[in-house]
C-alpha cells in the first residue's frame, strides 16, 4: 500500500513519521519546497503548549490533541535529538481586567489537567523572573511550557522518515488529486503521476486549494500573520522563562522567549489578511513597532535596537471551521485530512499524527513492523565537545577546526554534513537556508555577511556550481548574478 | 607552556602594528586571526587612500597590509591564522588566556598581556528597522566588497546603496567599474557622511546621484530577489514624509550603515561599553578601565576613517602592553574623565590618568564651520575653519593641563 503525504512540514512530517512503522506501507511525502519544514513550520513562536490555553468545551479535539502532543514531545525531542528547553511560562496580568484573564486560564488548566499551574502574585513573579515590568500585577504559572527548535524538528523527523524506508520528493508540486470510481488513485504533480492508495493532505497554507482538487469543498483557509523580532544572544535582558501578554480571543499574546539558540524572540502580531496573500511572509513597519510595543508592557526594558539581528514573519492557516479539520473520507475513499493545522498545530503534531494513524486503522489494516529505528542524531557540533574529544576530531578530519561560521561557531565539517545530510534524504537544491537551519551557520549575529562568501565556496566545491550560482531558497535566489566581469562580457 | 608577553587578538593594521612594534623592542607577540591570513579589512579594499599618515605614501589596501605583514615575517613573529577564539580568560594580573579552535587542534594560548584589535562589523538592515522579505540581492557593504573582491562574486546589476559613509561611497565607484548601474546613494542625514575627497571621486565623477534626506521605506521582491524598493523622503526627526514616496526598480539593495567595534568577547570579558563608541571605556594607555592587562586598538576601539589611525593606535597600545610588563601593572592613578559636550558626538580614550601627555580623538555630531574646540576646566581653545563628523579630529592633550583640571574634564564645539 502507498501512502501519499502531501506537505513536509511538522504535519506531514509527523504523520509520515508514525507510518514508517507499519509493514507494506510504502511512505512518500511530497513537498514543493527544495526542502523541509519552510512553510508554517518555519516561522512561528516555537512553544510546546501547556495546553492551559485550550477551552475544551470549544474545542474539545484540539485540547486533546494538544496535550497528547505536549506530552509525546518530551520523548520525541529526545529520541529525535532535537534542540528543546523546558522554562515553563508565565502569563503577565498588567491590570485587573487581565487578572481575570489569569483566573479563567487557571480554570482550564484545572480542567484540562494541566500539572503545576498556579497564579503567583507580584513579588513571586518578580523573584521567578525578575526581567517582568516591574508594574506587572500577577501571573499565571505553567510549569511545563517548553520551546523547540521547529524546523530542527522538521529536519530530525524528515532524517528519521528516511532512515525507516520512507521517502520525500522535493521540488514537487501537487497539482491535482486524481479520484477514479470514487476513489482515490494519486496525484498529478509537476514531476508526474504519482500514484497513491491513501492520499493524506497535510498541506498548510494550501490545504483547502488541494481538499478542493478532491472535491471537498467546505472549509476556507486564510492567512493570519505573525511578525517576529529577533536579538542576539548577548541581548538583555533576557527573561529565563517564556513570558506573554494576556491572550485575546483571537490570539495567545505576545511572547517573549529565549530560544534553544540563546537567542531573544519577540511576537507575533496577529493580522487576517485575504485568502489571496499566502506568500506575505514579510514583516511590516506597522507589525514590528506594535510587537515592541506589547512586549514592552511586560518586560522591564527592551533590549537596544542594535541587537536585533532579524525581522521575520510566518503565516498561520486559520480554517473557517475554527479549529483542526482531521478526517478520512469515504468519498473519495482514501483521502485523508490533517489540514486547518493553526497554532497550537507545532504542540499537537504528535498527537495529530496519531489521530490520523488511527483513523487510517479504521479503514485498512497495518501491523507494526518488527524492526523500526525510532533514533535519530543530530550533527556534531565541535564547540559542545570537550578538548580533548575535539581534539580527536580535528586529528581525523582538520575542516572540525576551520570555523566558518564566527558567530555561532560552526566548523567546515559541519557544514559539509549538513550538505551530506540534505542529499541523504533527497533534497536536491542545495541552500543557504538549508545550511543555515541544519547547522545554524549564518543565524547569529551578522547574519552571514562575513562567512557566507566562504559558505558559498565550500557549496560550491561539494555541488560543482560557480559561488555565485548558490541560492538563499528557491526560485530565482541567487547569491549573485555571475562572476565579476561577466556583466561588460554578457552586457 | 609558553606565556607570550603579549596575545594579540586580530591580525588587521592595529594588530599587526602592534606586533612589529612588540617585537622591535625586544618583546614576544603572538598574532591570532580568524581568516586564513594576516592583513585585515584593507586586503579586500583594492583601492588608494590607504597609508599616507603612516608610511607617506599614497598605497592601496593590500599594499598597506603587506607591508606590515613583511615586516612581521623579517621579524619572525608568531601567528595562528584561521584560528576561533573561543573566549578570553583574565586569569590574573599577569596572566591572560584565549582558547582557541584551529585546523591544528583546539588550544588555550597565554600571554602577560592582551591586545585586542579585532576590528568591526558592520550594522545589518535589521538594526536599521527595514522590514520587508528576506530575499536574495540584499547585502552589507563588507560582503559585496568580499563577494566581489575576494570570491569573484558579482553582487548585482541595479543597484541601490544605503548610506552615504565612505564604504558606501567607494562600493558605489567599485560596482560601475564592474560594470553595474549604481541608481542612487541614500542618505537619511542632511549632509553626507563620507570624506569630501569621496564624494567627488566615487560619485560625482560617474554621475551618481546621491539622495539626501532619503531612505528606504519598503522593500519589494519577485522570484526570491529583491525587485524594487520604495524609497521616501524624511523630515528633520528623520520621519518619512507621506506623499514623498516614489519606486526604483533595481536588484539589489546594498546596506552601508556603518561599523560598529567588535566586542562580543570583551562584553563577556566584563568590559564596560561606551555607548557613544560602542567601543570599550578605555583610559590613555588604551587600557580597559574594568580589566587591567587587556588593551585596545583599531576598529575594535572606535570606527576609525584610516587604516592609518588603526596601526597607530596598535603602537600606541604595545607601548602601554611593554609599561605594563615591565612595572607588572601600570600605576594606579585617580582618573579623569573626558566628558563629550555640546557637539560632540565621542572622544578617545574616555579616561586619562593625567601621567603623561595623551592623544584625544574625537568627532563632532554635525558639520560645523568657523568653530573652536573648548575644554573649558584646561582654559584651552582650539579654533578650526570646519568640522565634520566624517573626519575624525586627532589632538594632543599636556599632562600639566590635566593635572590642574578636577574629575571632569568637558570637550565642546562651539562657533568662534
Ligand atoms: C505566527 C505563528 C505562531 C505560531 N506559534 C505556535 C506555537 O508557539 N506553538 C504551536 O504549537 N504552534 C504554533 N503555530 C502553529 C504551527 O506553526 C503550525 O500549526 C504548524 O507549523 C503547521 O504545520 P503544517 O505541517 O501543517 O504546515 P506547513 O509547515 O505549512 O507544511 C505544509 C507543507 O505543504 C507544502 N505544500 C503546500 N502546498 C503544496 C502542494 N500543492 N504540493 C506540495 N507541497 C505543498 C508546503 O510547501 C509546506 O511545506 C504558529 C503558527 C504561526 C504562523
Ligand atoms: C570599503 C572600505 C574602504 C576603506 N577605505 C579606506 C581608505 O581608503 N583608507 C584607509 O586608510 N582606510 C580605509 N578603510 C578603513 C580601514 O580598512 C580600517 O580602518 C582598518 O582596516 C582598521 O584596522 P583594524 O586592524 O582595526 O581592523 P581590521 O582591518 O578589521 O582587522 C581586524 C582583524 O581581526 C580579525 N578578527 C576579528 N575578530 C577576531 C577574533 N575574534 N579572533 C581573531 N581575529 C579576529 C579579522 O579577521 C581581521 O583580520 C576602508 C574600509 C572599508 C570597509
Amino acid at each position: 500500500m502507498r501512502v501519499v503525504v502531501i506537505g513536509a512540514g511538522v504535519t506531514g512530517l509527523s504523520t509520515a513519521r508514525l507510518l514508517t512503522r507499519y509493514r507494506g506501507v510504502d511512505v512518500v511525502v511530497v513537498e514543493r519546497n527544495p526542502d523541509v519544514g519552510w512553510g508554517v513550520s518555519k516561522a512561528n513562536t516555537s512553544i510546546i503548549h501547556p495546553c492551559h490555553e485550550e477551552d475544551p468545551d470549544k474545542h474539545p479535539l484540539r485540547t486533546k490533541l494538544c496535550l497528547e502532543g505536549h506530552n509525546t514531545w518530551y520523548r520525541w525531542v529526545r529520541e529525535l535529538d532535537i534542540d528543546a528547553r523546558w522554562p515553563g511560562e508565565i502569563i503577565i496580568a498588567t491590570s485587573r481586567e487581565e487578572y481575570r484573564v489569569l483566573k479563567h486560564y487557571h480554570r482550564l488548566a484545572m480542567r484540562n489537567g494541566v500539572p503545576g499551574v498556579r497564579i503567583i502574585d507580584r513579588d513571586e513573579l518578580l523573584r521567578i523572573e525578575p526581567s517582568v515590568n516591574p508594574d506587572s500585577v500577577a501571573g499565571l504559572y505553567a510549569p511545563s511550557a517548553g520551546t523547540i527548535d521547529p524546523v530542527g524538528a522538521c529536519i530530525a523527523l524528515a532524517e528519521n522518515i528516511v532512515d525507516n524506508g520512507g521517502r520525500i520528493l522535493f521540488n514537487t508540486e501537487v497539482r491535482d488529486v486524481v479520484v477514479r470510481d470514487r476513489r482515490v488513485r494519486g496525484v498529478k504533480t509537476s514531476r508526474g503521476f504519482i500514484e497513491a492508495d491513501i492520499v493524506v493532505n497535510a498541506a498548510g497554507l494550501y490545504a483547502d486549494i488541494i481538499s478542493r482538487m478532491a472535491g471537498i469543498n467546505d472549509y476556507n483557509i486564510h492567512p493570519r500573520r505573525g511578525q517576529y523580532i529577533l536579538y542576539d544572544r548577548m541581548a538583555e535582558p533576557k527573561p529565563d522563562k517564556i513570558i506573554h501578554t494576556a491572550p485575546t480571543p483571537k490570539t495567545k499574546g505576545v511572547y517573549i522567549v529565549k530560544t534553544v539558540e540563546n537567542t531573544l524572540l519577540i511576537g507575533p502580531t496577529a493580522e487576517d489578511l485575504p485568502p489571496d496573500m499566502r506568500d506575505a511572509t514579510y514583516p511590516t513597519r506597522e507589525g514590528i513597532e506594535y510587537i515592541l510595543r506589547n512586549a514592552s508592557k511586560i518586560i522591564s526594558r527592551l533590549p537596544p535596537r542594535s541587537l536585533v539581528i532579524r525581522m521575520f514573519a510566518g503565516l498561520r492557516p486559520e480554517p473557517s471551521t475554527g479549529t483542526f479539520i482531521l478526517r478520512f473520507h469515504e468519498d473519495p475513499w482514501g483521502f485523508v485530512e490533517a489540514t486547518g493545522i493553526r497554532s497550537p498545530g507545532l504542540t499537537a503534531a504528535p498527537g495529530i499524527a496519531r489521530y490520523i494513524i488511527d483513523l487510517i486503522k479504521e479503514h485498512v489494516d497495518l501491523v507494526e513492523k518488527e524492526k523500526w529505528n525510532p533514533f535519530r542524531r543530530g550533527i556534531r557540533r565541535v564547540k559542545e565537545l570537550g578538548l580533548t574529544e575535539r581534539n580527536k576530531l580535528i586529528r581525523e578530519d582538520p575542516r572540525y577546526g576551520r570555523i566558518i561560521c564566527k558567530c555561532m561557531g560552526v566548523s567546515e565539517a559541519e557544514i559539509v554534513e549538513a550538505v551530506e545530510r540534505m542529499r541523504k534524504i533527497g533534497v536536491e537544491e542545495i541552500t543557504f537556508d538549508g545550511v543555515k537551519f541544519r547547522v545554524h551557520a549564518m543565524y547569529g549575529r551578522c547574519q552571514g555577511t562575513f562567512c557566507r562568501p566562504e559558505i558559498s565556496l565550500i557549496l560550491s566545491r561539494l555541488t560543482g556550481k560557480p559561488p555565485w550560482m548558490m541560492r538563499f531558497k528557491d526560485h530565482g535566489s541567487f547569491y549573485g548574478v555571475g562572476e565579476v566581469k561577466d556583466l561588460f562580457r554578457r552586457g | 607552556m609558553k606565556t607570550y608577553d603579549s596575545l594579540i587578538i586580530g591580525g588587521g593594521p592595529a594588530g599587526l602594528a602592534a606586533a612589529i612594534r612588540l617585537s622591535e623592542r625586544g618583546y614576544e607577540p603572538l598574532i591570532i586571526e580568524s581568516r586564513d591570513r594576516l592583513g585585515g579589512i584593507p586586503l579586500q579594499c583594492i583601492h588608494p587612500g590607504f597609508g599616507i599618515y603612516y608610511f607617506h605614501e599614497d598605497l592601496t589596501g593590500p599594499e598597506f597590509s603587506y607591508r606590515l605583514i613583511s615586516r612581521v615575517e623579517e621579524l619572525g613573529i608568531e601567528y595562528v591564522t584561521e584560528a576561533y577564539v573561543e573566549e578570553i580568560v583574565n586569569e590574573s594580573m599577569v596572566s591572560k588566556k584565549a582558547k582557541l579552535i584551529t585546523p591544528r587542534g583546539s588550544m588555550i594560548v597565554e600571554g602577560k598581556t592582551l591586545i585586542y584589535a579585532a576590528g568591526a562589523r558592520e550594522r545589518t538592515r535589521y538594526e536599521l528597522g527595514i522590514t520587508g522579505p528576506n530575499v536574495a540581492g540584499i547585502y552589507t557593504a563588507g560582503e559585496a566588497q568580499t563577494m566581489m573582491d575576494m570570491y569573484g562574486i558579482m553582487p548585482g546589476r541595479r543597484i541601490v546603496i544605503v548610506g552615504s559613509g565612505d564604504v558606501g561611497l567607494i562600493m558605489a565607484r567599485r560596482f560601475v567599474l564592474e560594470g553595474a548601474e549604481v541608481l542612487a546613494v541614500l542618505e537619511i542625514l542632511s549632509y553626507p557622511s563620507g570624506l569630501t575627497r569621496n564624494i567627488v571621486q566615487c560619485l560625482r565623477d560617474y554621475n551618481i546621484p546621491l539622495l539626501l534626506r532619503h531612505t528606504v521605506k519598503e522593500i519589494r521582491a519577485r522570484n526570491g530577489r529583491v525587485s524594487s524598493i520604495v524609497v521616501t523622503e524624511v523630515d528633520e526627526k528623520l520621519e518619512p514624509i507621506p506623499g514623498s514616496e516614489y519606486v526604483i526598480d533595481c536588484d539589489t539593495l546594498i546596506i552601508a550603515a556603518g561599523l560598529r567595534p567588535r566586542v562580543k568577547l570583551l562584553k563577556k570579558l566584563g568590559v564596560r561599553i561606551d555607548p557613544r563608541t560602542h567601543g570599550p571605556l578605555v583610559n590613555d594607555w588604551l587600557e580597559t578601565i574594568d580589566v587591567p592587562g587587556v588593551f585596545v586598538a583599531g576598529n575594535s576601539l572606535l570606527i576609525n576613517d584610516y587604516a592609518d589611525y588603526a596601526a597607530e593606535q596598535g603602537e600606541w597600545a604595545a607601548d602601554s602592553a611593554i609599561e605594563y610588563i615591565e612595572n607588572n601593572g601600570l600605576p594606579t592613578t585617580p582618573l579623569h574623565r573626558i566628558v563629550p559636550g555640546r557637539n560632540i558626538r565621542l572622544v578617545v580614550p574616555q579616561y586619562v590618568t593625567g601621567l603623561r601627555d595623551t592623544w584625544l580623538y574625537l568627532r563632532v555630531s554635525e558639520p560645523l564651520e568657523n568653530l573652536q574646540l573648548v575644554f573649558p576646566e584646561l582654559g584651552r581653545r582650539i579654533p578650526l575653519l570646519y568640522a565634520l563628523p566624517s573626519v575624525m579630529v586627532k589632538l594632543r592633550l599636556k599632562r600639566e593641563e590635566i593635572v590642574r583640571a578636577g574629575e571632569e574634564i568637558v570637550v565642546e564645539a562651539e562657533p568662534r
